[in-house]
């Protein structure tokens, strides 16, 4: 056993911990904080499926997006769509056997990783080049993308420039899952690709990155507009009404 | 007359490049303490303001979802920053949507996320300083509460949402604005914003009545606190004497007139606008809005009616029964509470209002889609309603009817600059400026359709309208109420033999 891969089995550990701990940690809290007030944003559907549809829409064609701004959307849209391709091509590191699937979308999710550079790189230029964008971005903003950026190069550069001993890889994977640790191909493009995805999932839970699951409890797109029809009140506001009713009773 | 340029009117709005700081010096009149305190309020700037308004934060976002997930979820997009009317009439970086949130997210990170408390400068958190409470007070009270950002945000960030609990954590240590809170004060005592008391209320009432019966003959009944009443009607108060607000209330007269039902207003909730919204106060706004359930209870009444006001329209359908029901003890065969415009549209699909669209012939209109109505709630049993319903009503009166540009309505409108608690004198240039993208969009159809009149039904509207079409080359008469053009058309036909005989029929009704 290296020492290297003493370190990134811990890394992948710790990193995955505060993922799912960060994230679980902030769900609930998004869960348990209640909303008190009907504020669904127009066009507002009046029925729980027509809120499941335009959820729907939201996430995966970014239609408020669309209607905002063109430019972010076709960047946002690209490089989130092949993010997506790219993540589920990686699951074959994990398992044993591979879905079918999984191997089915190989060769776009391969491809996918230009486009997923050119959207960030897209997003990126609009950063520095439209003042008002430049005006509200904070350094973290910059490197979130600079991460992003970094991530997508060195995995590009192992599939299609120096490629990486990917079944050392898998067993290592493996061996993090089943507990029983194998060692880590030292390949650099490697190792820095790793380095900076458990980065990423360390950051993911205390960043901007929140608007993943934020997206899903946006009360403007989440409530059904129907508060003639239903009475919509917070816990803490019927304690305050009930509150007021002992005062009455007593006074 | 003006100690700033009036934006110059292009053909359709303009992204301006940013100015930083130019609008800082924009700040309302602090409230006095007489006005903090019965709304429950610190009277002034209390010492130990920063650990407060952190303190107050940390509770709001702990009560509002909205604002919890809003203050994490931005990933500086910037689909929103061209989308305020503020920014474009500006050009204050501090008025584009994102950044104004920022104002308060960077100190919410300084103090309640891990990377603003450990890694400050690159996450762009701050400590609370004067600077920055100069800076609340000075952009949050540049924001309407329109909501236009919140349809093009990819998460729905409701910039107001955010100027709401900025407002309510900067009450919550005593730095209140002057013209909210001396106007909620206002209604807590007497009834409404205007100060009006009962006796005001019923000569102006009496007036009216002596106005539309020398105008047409036939004896409209303009009823105060009569109990028994099928209909309670609550109505902004600029409606009982300001133009053109005036002509609108005296176009809900003759409809109910028409209709035939008994209706009355309200000496004690003699309001229909909530100010309470506008500074972000639950509680404040829960008490206004109780007026409204007490008096309906009192008078007895079965329905309750809401007239022409933006904001008030977004209180009445979207969070009265949230805050003043459950209203079980109302005629359940209707919703509650109704629109006017809600309950013209009905009588006139049912065809039982005749009009002569030719007494509105001197006038080519077009409407202006309130913020409120537009995107804040909703009109009918239909998606949309809120835009089909008034058009339809100045459709039925109006022979000249064109819709502004597709950019500048329905969810897409822009709004008139003066709503969210701004409409004061002493924030005269953010009004102005903030009124520029509809002033273009109605120059647009004033020179290709000879339109000569907006009409729109919001009492804010109507009132900013007047004061700032002058200052962009129109006329402040240009702009009308909906139920005005309802009133000029309608032939009433009940009544007309027999003056005085329609308090009968109404009862029967
Ligand atoms: C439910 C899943 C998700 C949805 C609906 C979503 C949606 C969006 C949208 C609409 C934007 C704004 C447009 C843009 O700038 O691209 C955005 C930005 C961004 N998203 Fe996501 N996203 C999701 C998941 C993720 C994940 C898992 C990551 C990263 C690992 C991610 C990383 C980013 C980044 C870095 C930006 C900011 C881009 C910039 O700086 O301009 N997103 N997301
Ligand atoms: S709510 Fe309206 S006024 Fe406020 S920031 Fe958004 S667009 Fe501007
Ligand atoms: S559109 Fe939404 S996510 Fe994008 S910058 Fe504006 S508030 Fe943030």
């Amino acid at each position: 056993m290296t020492f290297l891969t003493v370190v990134y089995a811990l890394l992948f550990y710790v990193a995955t911990g505060v993922l799912l701990f960060g994230l679980g940690y902030k769900i609930r809290q998004y869960w348990k904080t209640p909303q008190p007030l009907k504020i669904p944003t127009t066009p507002a559907p009046v029925t729980r499926s027509g809120v499941v549809i335009r959820m729907l829409k939201e996430v995966t064609v970014f239609a408020s997006l669309f209607k905002g701004n063109k430019w972010t959307w076709l960047f946002g849209w690209t490089f989130h769509a092949a993010l997506l391709l790219v993540l589920l091509r990686h699951l074959r590191y994990f398992q044993e056997p591979v879905w079918g699937w999984v191997r089915f979308i190989q060769p776009f999710g391969k491809y996918a990783a230009f486009a997923m550079l050119a959207g960030l790189a897209g997003l990126w230029a609009r950063r520095f080049l439209v003042d008002r964008v430049r005006y509200i971005s904070a350094p973290s903003d910059h490197l979130m993308l600079a991460l992003l950026l970094g991530i997508g190069i060195s995995g590009a550069s192992m599939t299609f420039v120096a490629h990486a001993d990917i079944v050392s890889l898998k067993a290592f994977f493996l061996g993090l899952i089943r507990f029983d640790w194998q060692p880590i191909p030292s390949d650099p493009l490697l190792l820095i690709h790793l380095l900076l995805v458990a980065t990423l999932m360390i950051v993911f839970p205390y960043s901007k990155l929140l608007h993943a699951p934020g997206v899903f409890f946006s009360p403007t797109r989440n409530q059904v507009d129907n508060p003639r029809e239903q009475r919509h009140v917070a816990p803490w506001a019927e304690e305050l009404e009930r509150k007021e009713r002992r005062q009455a009773a007593a006074g | 007359m003006a100690d700033f340029d009036i934006p110059e009117l292009k053909e359709y709005p303009i992204i301006p490049h940013i100015q930083p700081g130019v609008m800082a010096h924009s700040k309302p009149f602090v409230a006095k303490p007489e006005f903090q305190e019965p709304l429950g309020y610190p009277g002034e700037l209390v010492d130990n303001w920063q650990e407060k308004a952190i303190e107050k934060l940390g509770e709001l976002k702990g009560k509002y979802r909205s604002l919890q997930v809003f203050l994490d979820a931005c990933v500086k997009c910037g689909a929103c920053t061209d989308k305020c009317h503020y920014y474009l009439g500006t050009a204050d970086p501090k008025n584009m949507p994102v950044a104004r949130q920022d104002l308060l997210r960077k100190v919410y990170r300084r103090y309640y996320t891990f990377a603003g408390k450990y890694f400050p400068k690159l996450v762009g958190a701050v400590d609370l300083t004067r600077e920055v409470l100069d800076d609340w007070y000075a952009y949050y009270h540049q924001c309407s509460q329109c909501r236009r950002c919140s349809v093009y945000c990819p998460y729905g960030i409701d910039t107001a949402e955010i100027s709401m609990a900025a407002r309510e954590i900067m009450d919550s240590i005593g730095l209140g604005q002057k013209y909210c809170n001396e106007i909620i004060g206002k209604v807590f005592k007497i009834g409404n914003n205007l100060g009006l008391p009962e006796p005001a209320l019923a000569d102006t009432l009496e007036g009216l009545e002596e106005e539309v019966y020398e105008d047409t003959g036939v004896k409209v009944r303009y009823p105060l606190d009569e109990e028994g009443a099928e209909i309670l009607l609550v109505t902004p108060s600029a409606d009982f004497f300001a133009e053109p607000h005036v002509d609108g209330l005296i176009g809900y007269g003759k409809v109910f007139h028409e209709a035939g039902v008994s209706w009355t207003l309200s000496s004690y909730a003699s309001e229909a606008a909530n100010f309470g919204m506008f500074i972000g106060s639950y509680e404040n706004m829960r008490r206004v809005a109780l007026r409204i359930r007490e008096a309906a209870i009192k008078l007895g009444v079965k329905r309750i009616v809401f007239g022409e006001c933006g904001h008030a329209w977004r209180v009445a359908y979207s969070f009265l029964n949230t805050l003043a029901g459950p209203f079980d003890f109302l005629d359940p065969n209707y919703p509650v509470p109704q629109h006017i415009c809600e309950f013209t549209y009905d009588l006139i699909k049912q065809g039982r209002l005749k009009f002569d669209k030719s007494e509105n012939d001197h006038m080519v209109l077009t409407f202006h889609d309130s913020c409120n109505v537009a995107r804040a709630s909703r009109m009918g049993d239909f998606p949309g309603g809120q835009f089909v319903i008034p058009r339809e009503i100045i459709k039925a009166t109006c022979n000249h009817f064109y819709d502004m540009d597709d950019w500048g309505i329905k969810e897409a409108t822009f709004c008139c600059g003066g709503g969210g608690g701004l409409l004061t004198d002493d924030l005269m240039e953010v009004r102005i400026k903030g009124a520029l993208p509809r002033m273009e969009a109605l120059k647009d159809v004033v020179e290709n359709y000879g339109v000569t009149h907006m009409a729109a039904i919001c009492a804010i509207c109507k009132s900013q309208f007047t004061k700032v079409l002058p200052y962009y080359g129109f006329t402040m008469d240009q702009i009308v109420s909906v139920h005005q053009l309802v009133s000029n058309a309608i032939i009433l036909t009940r009544g007309t033999e027999e003056p005085g005989g329609e308090a009968e029929t109404a009862d029967a009704a």
